[in-house]
């Protein structure tokens, strides 16, 4: 690990400008993501600027019934909150599905959305990476990619998002709200992060120094949301596939339908051909599979990781037909 | 604690962001471990893990991957379960508890006896990890948190009939144990829940 200098913020306008003060700076709060590839050699900042005690940890309702979830609330916390768990059961369920007790313990709601890929490549130093180190290549599009992209990765990164927490926000609607020198905006949270393209050294539209202070959420839309993950054992993984939806079925109908699928591209990836699809009609397996297929006709798998495809078409037809029988 | 925390940035940076180009790589750390302060100037690299180990003395957390992936570091922070190895010493300012502070001079804490009486282990690095974890899982049961396998409706684990071999399973998948003897620490945590 390279030497850094270190700065605890009490204040936002303090971190802010600790940042600023320091070039190549970055933020740290739960650290589980940032120590881990700092010790790989991946990160190498010169300066850390210490976010997790500033006064970002609250959740609660807004006025219009939805809520609003501080960047630094831990992921344990935002998955036991009685509101979260009763109102978006998709995103405590997401939550839950995520790492371990311990990092979730420590990891928080900015960090979760600001961690970078697991795409072996990119961890590895001694090997090429055009999101580490541009320009370089991409092996992973001939080499290890089983767990990587099916859906708009590029020819120059087939890395997927690994956060489980950024798949239910996307069908949620979540805003996702930064604060900079030049002031405050807003971002959809499916436009938070970005698709690879020729700069995968840029996971998300963040600009340097800006500050993620929190997430907020419309009041629920679907009568029911879910959160479902595939992976290579039952617990401590990251996803193969998963799906999160909410659903709304009224008279037999799809009155509402948000559909969105991890493990499978650079970014939470919403579904909306499949949305599209079902809307109005009627809520049966049929219409579900017809849907999943319309999006899933957009995938590009590599060599070894089409097994994805109809995994994300099982498993989301399962949650749309669970969710259209709760009561 | 009060008397716990850092300082460091605070020589490094100036009121209205004054850039130095030679930022301080090492701090000034007090950390409350197991009811004693210590009082330390520490590399900023420095984890949580390698300063119980490397400075302290307290080599009852273990060093296993270094990643957070296998447990082994699990101590109690403030009460809360983490990982030691991926918690910077600089960044931590609430109270410590590690396998060390556990038992109550010679009484072993009630994890520790069942530990034992289950025969929950074989080589036994794996142990102090497994034993501070079970500690904070059972008070995160207690307090009413959900797992991955709670169904959504209902309240989390607070009553000790609910944390079934299932759910302790789930809740303990952040330690790994190569010897396998998972089927008797599971028995020796819900011995030790009841």
């Amino acid at each position: 690990m390279k030497p850094f200098g270190y700065l605890r913020a009490d204040r936002t306008d303090q971190a802010l400008a600790a940042y600023a003060a320091h070039p190549g700076a970055q933020y740290v709060a739960g650290g589980t993501n940032l120590v881990d590839l700092m010790k790989l050699g991946v990160a190498t900042p010169p300066f850390l600027v210490d976010i997790s005690r500033l006064p970002l940890d609250g959740v609660d309702e807004t006025a219009d019934g939805g809520l609003r979830i501080g960047a630094t609330v831990r992921n344990s916390d935002l998955a036991a909150h009685p509101l979260v768990r009763t109102r978006y059961t998709a995103l405590s369920q997401a939550l839950l599905a995520g790492a371990s007790a311990q990092l979730r313990n420590a990891a928080t709601t900015g960090g979760n959305l600001l961690q970078r890929t697991r795409c072996p490549y990119f961890q590895d130093t001694s090997k090429p990476c055009n999101k580490r180190a541009p320009g370089t290549g991409c092996p992973a599009r001939e080499g290890v990619h089983r767990d990587l992209a099916v859906l708009g990765h590029s020819a120059r990164c087939v890395a997927t998002h690994p956060s489980d927490m950024a798949v239910a926000l996307a069908a949620l609607d979540a805003q996702v709200h930064l604060l900079g020198l030049d002031g405050e905006r807003t971002v959809p949270l499916t436009e938070f992060h970005r698709l690879p393209g020729d700069t995968p050294e840029h996971d998300t539209v963040v600009r340097p120094g800006e500050l993620v202070t929190a997430v907020t959420l419309p009041p629920p839309a679907g009568a029911h949301s879910a959160y479902r993950k595939a992976r290579d054992r039952a617990s401590y993984a990251f996803a193969l596939v998963s799906v999160a939806a909410a659903l709304t079925v009224e008279e037999g109908a799809v009155r509402h339908a948000a559909l969105a699928f991890g493990g499978v591209a650079h970014a939470p990836w919403r579904a909306r051909a499949a949305e599209e699809v079902l809307r109005g009609e009627p809520a049966t397996e049929e219409t579900y599979a017809r849907a999943v297929d319309a999006e899933l006709a957009a995938a590009d798998p590599l060599r070894d990781n089409a097994f994805k495809v109809p995994l994300a078409r099982g498993l989301a037809v399962r949650v749309l037909t669970d969710l259209a029988f709760r009561p | 604690m009060d008397d716990a925390g850092a300082t460091s940035g605070s020589r490094t940076f100036r009121e209205g962001g004054t850039e130095e180009r030679h930022p301080d790589p090492t701090s000034f750390v007090s950390l409350r471990i197991n009811g004693n302060t210590h009082e330390l100037r520490l590399d900023n690299r420095t984890t949580l893990l390698d300063t119980l180990r490397e400075h302290l003395d307290l080599t009852g957390a273990k060093k296993g991957c270094d990643h957070g992936q296998c447990g082994a570091c699990t101590v109690l922070v403030g009460g809360r379960r983490i990982n030691s190895c991926l918690v910077l010493a600089v960044t931590c300012d609430e109270p410590v508890t590690t396998i060390e502070g556990l038992a109550d001079h010679d009484r072993l804490h009630p994890l520790q006896e069942a530990f034992v009486a289950r025969d929950a282990l074989q080589c036994g690095y794996c142990t102090p990890g497994q034993i501070c974890s079970a500690v904070a899982m059972l008070d995160e049961a207690a307090a009413g948190h959900p797992s991955h396998v709670t169904p959504p409706g209902r309240p989390g684990a607070g009553d000790p009939e609910l944390l079934t071999p299932e759910e302790i399973r789930e809740r303990m998948s952040g330690n790994i144990c190569r010897c396998g003897a998972y089927a008797n620490i599971v028995d020796a945590i819900q011995e030790a829940a009841r």
